[in-house]
């Protein structure tokens, strides 16, 4: 198993405060590997920096051998990366099927002038579309709902159609920015599952979350960030007993007085 | 020659200063484009003049009335248009389309009442006196402008430094979220925003009407245009740039009319504008916050 | 053609040639909206497409199409110009720039002797007719309707919603920018040429600020969630002021009160329907 995704000393400083600082991990092709750490470590900066929202300051970003730290954000879908925001961003208007039609954007290449004369070759690459999005909507659980309104859907609804949309160009690299946030110990264990069957559909999973049962249910691999620098890195049992990790977390004391790593949930 | 023209041109820029200071405080803390600011421009002019004109004051009362009557309509206007569309979270679209409804139908009623033509300052307003410094010839009313705006940007400044109302101010204009937190009372902040910009606009109203001896109701859609060239050539939202641009704008125009050709003055402010925008957006200054997505 | 029927539209051929043109100029903002951009140039470009038309019919004998096309080339041009430094930009930077520019081309407009000065253009050719200004808006709509049910639609639509979602998902939000203003001033500098070559004659107070926030009007009261929606404003208040003459002095008024009432209480517009973005859902 390769590096689908190489940071290598990524920093930002947003005027004078240190948000990332050279930070370095790789993510394996074909995992799920976790980004976790306190709040304010810069886990969601650094999901801005890989997909290309907010410019770096120094360090590497090589995605599938090409180094992607100079690509505009658009360019970044095409290569294969695709992410999920913290505050579900939904395209209120659009309809559930439109949503993920959109999301195929990268890999449509059908010309205007195809499209303005109805030629065959673009109406098939419609139609594709459109079955294409009500595949995925099945996969997630939300083909019964593909004409409502983006908008009008329950929030965990929209977070699978988040998801939706990002698998509809067919990334390589998922970014999931905290998908587990608001959710019932049920909705997450739904949520569980279907990352489980993306993985298995070879797509790679880079995600940052706060629930520890879950992210030590679901991840191979996990980095640990606080104050911006990475202080750990391995697997979940690796890390679950690190000491920095346990200080980081839970104070100096705290730390001293743990013995034995937490049970995962049933 | 030259040195005249140099006074000329910082009179001229002062009165630009003054004009986008207030615009540049009312997008820095409301957040919008508010393109009644020309409005208000020419309210202060208007209600200085019939105070001259027909109340028979003196400048020195009929200028703070026309900055007092200004800033109330500043008000007004915030609160009849701006506020339920901040309250509703509209898209910031929504703000600078019922400010652009909003003055069309301003500046309409307004020359339908009034008429077009050209009002001035009755003789006499200003003493007629000069002083000379040196080989530049510094008119009263050129004195009078200069000491104003030196006189409102000190106080300006110090408001804004040092008052707790200049905190809150600066404060909604980081994070409205936060400041509300924070316990500042922002509808209250905001209303005295707009009240500041809506004076800070009658004062050029009126400077720039004694300067010029002209006042007519589109003079405020005149100076929309410099005053956008100013916050952009100083930088959008930020205070310091807008007085640099608009002393040189004033300067600028004052000299390409003198060398150049005076019908070339009212291209200044846009090809300056063009020319920030592809080679320095950030402002001249570069302090200002630019991209998008 | 039966007798009253072409009486009528003898009688109307003024309103008539301003319903087309004006619809022309609704879309040309739509289009920019539907981006969710504004600019505020559509006056501007309008301008400019009225003097190069005026000025190639009255100097040169090319033809009509011709001169119709150059109309709509030469704002696309300066819409380059603006468009491409403001980019990367915030939205407030095009709305300034084109604002900016409306002012400046009529400084250009009066103080240059080619373009009549103050007094403006007069004697051009009348060479519009109806069926020149209804077959072109009906392109430019059929255009719109079927880009508006594409993937370009989806991404058009997409980056009105969320700039940053739409981003992130592969969308070129420059090149779409850039792409519907030079679209939207070509469209206007072709509504300019068609009505300068039907009041045949032109001045440079009529592509000012006020021109510009008419037509905004038409596209705010019509609605954005479909091209026919600018089309339908367009054609009320272009037929309203018409129609009830005393109105027609206070245009102005108006058009200020119907853009902040729509604002603030019709959010949608008259017309509030969307058009559906993947032609048809299975």
């Amino acid at each position: 198993m390769s590096a689908l995704l190489r940071v290598s000393h990524l920093s930002k400083h947003f005027h004078g405060l240190t948000a990332v600082a050279g930070v370095s991990f790789s993510v394996r092709a074909g995992t799920v590997h976790g980004l976790i750490g306190p709040n304010g470590a810069g886990k969601t900066t650094l999901f801005n920096l890989i997909s290309g929202l907010v410019p770096l300051d120094g360090g590497e970003i090589v995605f599938d051998g090409r180094d992607i730290a100079r690509r505009p954000v658009h360019a970044r879908a095409g290569l294969g990366i695709a992410r999920t925001f913290q505050n579900i961003r939904m395209f209120e208007d659009m309809s559930v099927l439109e949503t993920v039609a959109a999301g195929a954007h990268p890999g449509l290449s059908a010309p205007l002038w195809h499209c303005l004369l109805g030629l065959p070759r673009y109406r098939a690459e419609e139609r594709a579309v459109a079955a294409a999005a009500l595949d995925l909507l099945t996969f997630v659980g939300l083909a019964e709902r593909a004409r409502e309104r983006a908008g009008d859907l329950a929030y965990g609804e929209q977070r699978r159609l988040e998801i939706a949309r990002g698998l509809a160009a067919r990334p390589r690299l998922l970014l999931l920015d905290e998908p587990a946030a608001g959710m019932n110990p049920h909705e997450t264990a739904d949520l569980a599952r279907l990352l489980r069957r993306v993985r298995a559909c070879g797509v790679t999973l880079l995600l940052v979350e706060h629930d520890m049962g879950f992210v030590m249910e679901i991840c191979e691999r996990l980095t640990v960030l606080n104050f911006g620098r990475r202080i750990a890195d391995g697997t979940p049992a690796e890390v679950r007993a690190d000491p920095a990790v346990i200080e980081a977390y839970l104070g100096t004391r705290a730390a001293a007085r743990l013995s034995r790593p937490r049970q995962p949930r049933p | 020659m030259f040195a005249q023209q140099m006074a000329n041109g910082l009179v001229l820029g002062s009165t630009y200063a003054l004009f986008a200071l207030g615009f540049t405080l009312m997008f820095g803390v409301l957040k919008v484009l508010n393109l009644t600011y020309g409005f208000y421009f020419t309210a202060g002019a208007l209600v200085a003049l019939a105070g001259v004109r027909d109340l028979g004051l003196s400048l020195w009362l009929a200028l703070p009335l026309g900055m007092l009557a200004a800033g109330v309509l500043a008000v007004v206007i915030d609160t009849l248009l701006l506020t339920p569309l901040r309250r509703a979270r509209a898209p910031e679209l929504a703000s600078l389309m019922v400010t652009l409804g909003a003055v069309l139908l301003l500046y309409s009623l307004l020359s339908m009442a009034l008429g077009t033509e050209i009002r001035r300052f009755p003789v006499g307003t200003v003493p007629s006196g000069a002083v000379m410094l040196g080989t530049v010839r510094l008119g009263a009313a050129q004195g009078l402008i200069i000491a104003t705006t030196a006189v409102m940007l000190a106080g300006l400044w110090l408001l804004m430094s040092r008052t707790r109302l200049g905190l809150a101010l600066r404060a909604v204009a980081e994070n409205e979220d936060a400041a509300r937190l924070m316990a500042i009372d922002v509808p209250r902040t905001v209303m005295l925003a707009s009240l500041l910009s809506g004076v800070l606009a009658g004062a050029a109203g009126v400077l720039i009407g004694l300067n010029q001896n002209a006042i007519q109701p589109y003079m405020g859609e005149f100076m929309m245009l410099r005053g956008f060239a100013v916050i952009i050539i100083g930088g959008l939202g930020d205070v310091r740039g807008a007085v640099a641009a608009g002393l040189l704008l004033g300067v600028a125009e004052v000299m390409a009319a003198g060398y150049i050709d005076s019908m070339v003055k009212d291209g200044v402010a846009f090809t300056l504008m063009v020319l920030v925008l592809w080679l320095k957006p950030a402002g001249l200054l570069g302090r200002a916050r630019v991209s998008r997505a | 053609m039966p007798l009253w029927l072409e009486d009528f539209l003898w009688t109307y051929q003024t309103l008539i040639h301003s319903l087309g043109i004006n619809g022309l100029l609704a879309l040309s903002m739509y289009v920019v909206l539907a981006v969710g951009q504004l600019s505020l140039g559509q006056a501007a470009f309008m301008g400019l497409g009225a003097y190069t038309g005026a000025l190639l019919s009255l100097h040169t004998g090319l033809p009509f199409a011709l001169v119709l096309a150059a109309s709509a080339l030469v704002p696309a041009l300066a819409a380059l110009l603006i468009g491409l430094p403001t980019l990367r930009l915030t939205g407030v930077y095009l709305a300034i720039a084109t604002i900016g520019l409306g002012e400046v081309l009529r400084v250009v407009y009066v103080n240059a002797g080619i373009t009549g000065g103050a007094l403006g253009l007069g004697g051009i050719p009348d060479r519009t007719e109806g069926w020149i200004i209804l077959a072109l808006l009906a392109a430019a709509l059929a255009g719109c309707v079927l880009i508006g049910r594409s993937r370009f639609g989806r991404a058009m639509e997409a980056m009105r919603s969320d700039q940053t979602a739409a981003a992130v998902i592969g969308i070129n939000l420059p090149a779409y920018h850039l792409g519907a203003l030079l679209v939207s001033a070509a469209l206007a500098g072709l509504a300019g040429a068609l009505s300068a070559h039907s009041s045949t004659f032109i001045g440079p107070n009529e592509y000012a600020f006020e021109t510009a926030v008419t037509i905004l009007s038409f596209a705010i009261l019509g609605g954005t969630g479909s091209p026919l929606g600018p089309v339908a404003g367009a054609l009320v208040l272009t037929a309203l002021p018409e129609l009830l003459r005393p109105l027609h002095d206070f245009r102005g008024v108006f058009n200020g009160l119907i853009i902040v009432l729509v604002v603030l209480f019709l959010p949608r517009g008259l017309v509030p329907w969307r058009m559906p973005r993947l032609g048809k859902t299975p």
